[in-house]
C-alpha cells in the first residue's frame, strides 16, 4: 500500500467500523498524517450520524394498524388483517396455503402419536380434562334411559345373576346393584354403557309410582381419590355422586335433593359395607 | 416466520422506506406491499436465513418495478382543495432539512445503499447480495454518494458533481 494514500474502500470500512483490529489501526495511523482524508473519514461519520438522528425515530413510532395486520398471513379469518387489506384476493387460494394445510395435517399427526406415546407415560392426565364429568355422564345416561318404557335396561332385574356376571366381566371388576328393596325402589335392570375411555354400568331402579332412579357405576376414575359425597344438577336431573379409588358411582333421579340424598346414603353404605 | 418476527421487522422497513422515499404516506404504502409480498412468497422463504435481509430484498424488489413502471395518471390536487396531512416539520433543525434534501438529490441507487449502510449497519458483502450486484458497486455507491452527500451539505455540489459525473 502506497504510504500515503488510504484505498476509497477502505476509508469507507474504517468509518464504517468493518476493518479488523490491525487494519483498523493502520489506517488510523495512516489519517493522523493526512488531514484531508481524515477531515473526510469525520464528515462521512458525521453524516452517518445525521442520518441515523434524522430517521431514528421512525423506529418508535406506533405501527399501523394496516401494517400490523399485515404480520399475520393475510388468509387467516382474522377480521382486522381482512379489513386492513385493501386489495385482498377473495377466493383464491394462495399457493402456499396448500404448504400450511400439510403442515397442519403434519402436526396433528405428531401431536396424535405423541399423545399416543404419552398415553402409556402419563396415564389419562390429559383424557380427563377433555373427559366428561362423571356427574354429566350419569345425568346424560339417566335423562335418555329412564324415560325409556317398553326398553329402559338390556337386562332385566329378573335376571339379576346373569346381570351381575355380565357387567362385572364387561367392566373387568365385580359389580353388584345394591339392594333398595326397603326404600321403595326395586332393580328393573341394568346396561351397559360407553364411557370416557370404556365401557360403564348403569342400574335402574323403579318405586311403585313409576318414578325412576339410575345408578351409574364408572371405574374411569385415576384423578382424584376423594370419597365426599357431591351433589350435582343437570337440567331437571339430581345427581348425588361419589368417588372411591377407581369407582365412580352416580346417583341420578328427578326426585328432590333431600330425598335423593337418603337414597344416596343407602346406596353408599351397601357398596362401600360390602 | 411467524407473526411476531415479521412484525419486530416492521419499523425497521418503515425506517429505511422513508429515509428512501422521503414520504411517510408512501414508504408505509411500499411496507405493506413488501409484506403483501413477502406472504405470497412465504414458500421461497429459508426457514433459519435472514428475515430482515429477506425482507429488505423484497422491498427493493418492488422498488425497482414501481420505478420502471410509467407512474399512474394523477390529478393535481389544487391548492386548497383538501388538507394534505403533512409530516410536522417545526421541530426538525435546519441541518437535518438539509440533509434530508440532499439526500432526495442523490440518484436513487446511491441512495440506496448509503441509507442501508447508515440505518441498517448492513455489511457491503450482504447488501450486495440483497441486492444483486457486485461488491465493488456497492462500494462505488457508497463512495459517491457520501461524497456527493458531504459536497451539497457543505454548499459545494455545483462543480464537485460535474466532476462526479466524469468519473463515473
Amino acid at each position: 500500500m502506497n504510504p500515503n494514500t488510504v484505498k476509497e474502500s477502505d476509508l469507507h470500512a474504517y468509518v464504517d467500523g468493518a476493518l479488523p483490529a490491525p487494519e483498523r489501526e493502520a489506517i488510523a495511523r495512516l489519517l493522523a498524517e493526512l488531514p484531508g482524508e481524515a477531515k473526510r473519514v469525520r464528515d462521512y461519520q458525521e453524516q452517518k450520524q445525521a442520518i441515523n438522528h434524522l430517521y431514528g425515530a421512525t423506529l418508535d413510532e406506533p405501527i399501523p394498524d394496516r401494517l400490523r395486520a399485515m404480520a399475520t398471513p393475510p388468509h387467516l379469518p382474522d377480521s382486522t388483517a381482512s379489513a386492513a387489506l385493501p386489495h385482498g384476493h377473495p377466493g383464491r387460494l394462495p399457493s402456499w396455503s396448500l404448504q400450511r394445510i400439510a403442515a397442519g395435517i403434519l402436526i396433528a399427526i405428531l401431536g396424535g402419536a405423541a399423545g399416543w406415546m404419552a398415553h402409556g407415560q402419563y396415564p389419562s392426565a390429559e383424557r380427563i380434562a377433555a373427559a366428561v364429568p362423571l356427574p354429566r355422564q350419569a345425568a346424560i345416561a339417566h335423562a335418555v334411559y329412564s324415560p325409556d318404557v317398553r326398553r329402559p335396561v338390556e337386562v332385566s332385574g329378573e335376571q339379576e345373576e346373569q346381570l351381575v356376571t355380565w357387567l362385572s366381566k364387561r367392566i373387568g371388576t365385580p359389580v353388584k346393584p345394591p339392594k333398595l328393596g326397603k326404600l321403595g325402589y326395586e332393580l328393573v335392570g341394568g346396561r351397559l354403557l360407553p364411557g370416557n375411555i370404556g365401557p360403564v354400568a348403569q342400574f335402574m331402579y323403579q318405586d311403585g309410582t313409576g318414578q325412576r332412579l339410575t345408578l351409574f357405576v364408572s371405574t374411569e376414575n385415576t384423578a382424584n381419590q376423594e370419597t365426599a359425597f357431591r351433589f350435582a344438577q343437570e337440567g331437571p336431573v339430581n345427581v348425588f355422586y361419589w368417588i372411591d379409588g377407581k369407582f365412580g358411582y352416580a346417583l341420578s333421579a328427578t326426585i328432590d335433593k333431600g330425598e335423593l340424598a337418603r337414597l344416596a346414603t343407602a346406596v353408599y353404605e351397601q357398596i362401600e359395607g360390602k | 416466520m411467524d407473526s411476531r418476527s415479521i412484525l419486530a421487522e416492521i419499523p425497521r422497513l418503515r425506517r429505511y422506506a422513508r429515509a428512501l422515499l422521503g414520504d411517510r404516506a408512501a414508504a408505509d404504502d411500499l411496507v405493506q406491499d413488501t409484506l403483501e409480498r413477502a406472504w405470497s412468497r412465504i414458500d421461497q422463504w429459508r426457514v433459519g436465513s435472514d428475515l430482515r435481509a429477506w425482507l429488505f430484498g423484497i422491498m427493493h424488489n418492488l422498488r425497482v418495478d414501481q420505478l420502471r413502471r410509467p407512474p399512474p395518471p394523477t390529478r393535481p390536487v389544487e391548492e386548497g382543495d383538501c388538507d394534505l396531512p403533512t409530516r410536522p416539520t417545526q421541530t426538525d433543525g435546519l441541518e437535518l432539512k438539509d440533509l434530508e434534501s440532499a439526500l432526495n438529490q442523490l440518484p436513487d441507487e446511491q441512495r440506496e445503499v448509503v441509507l442501508l449502510v447508515a440505518l441498517e449497519d448492513m455489511a457491503y458483502a450482504d447488501i450486495a447480495a440483497m441486492l444483486g450486484i457486485p461488491a465493488g458497486t456497492v462500494m462505488s455507491r457508497l463512495a459517491r454518494g457520501r461524497e456527493r452527500l458531504r459536497q451539497i451539505m457543505a454548499g459545494l455540489a455545483e462543480t464537485p458533481a460535474s466532476r462526479l459525473r466524469v468519473v463515473r
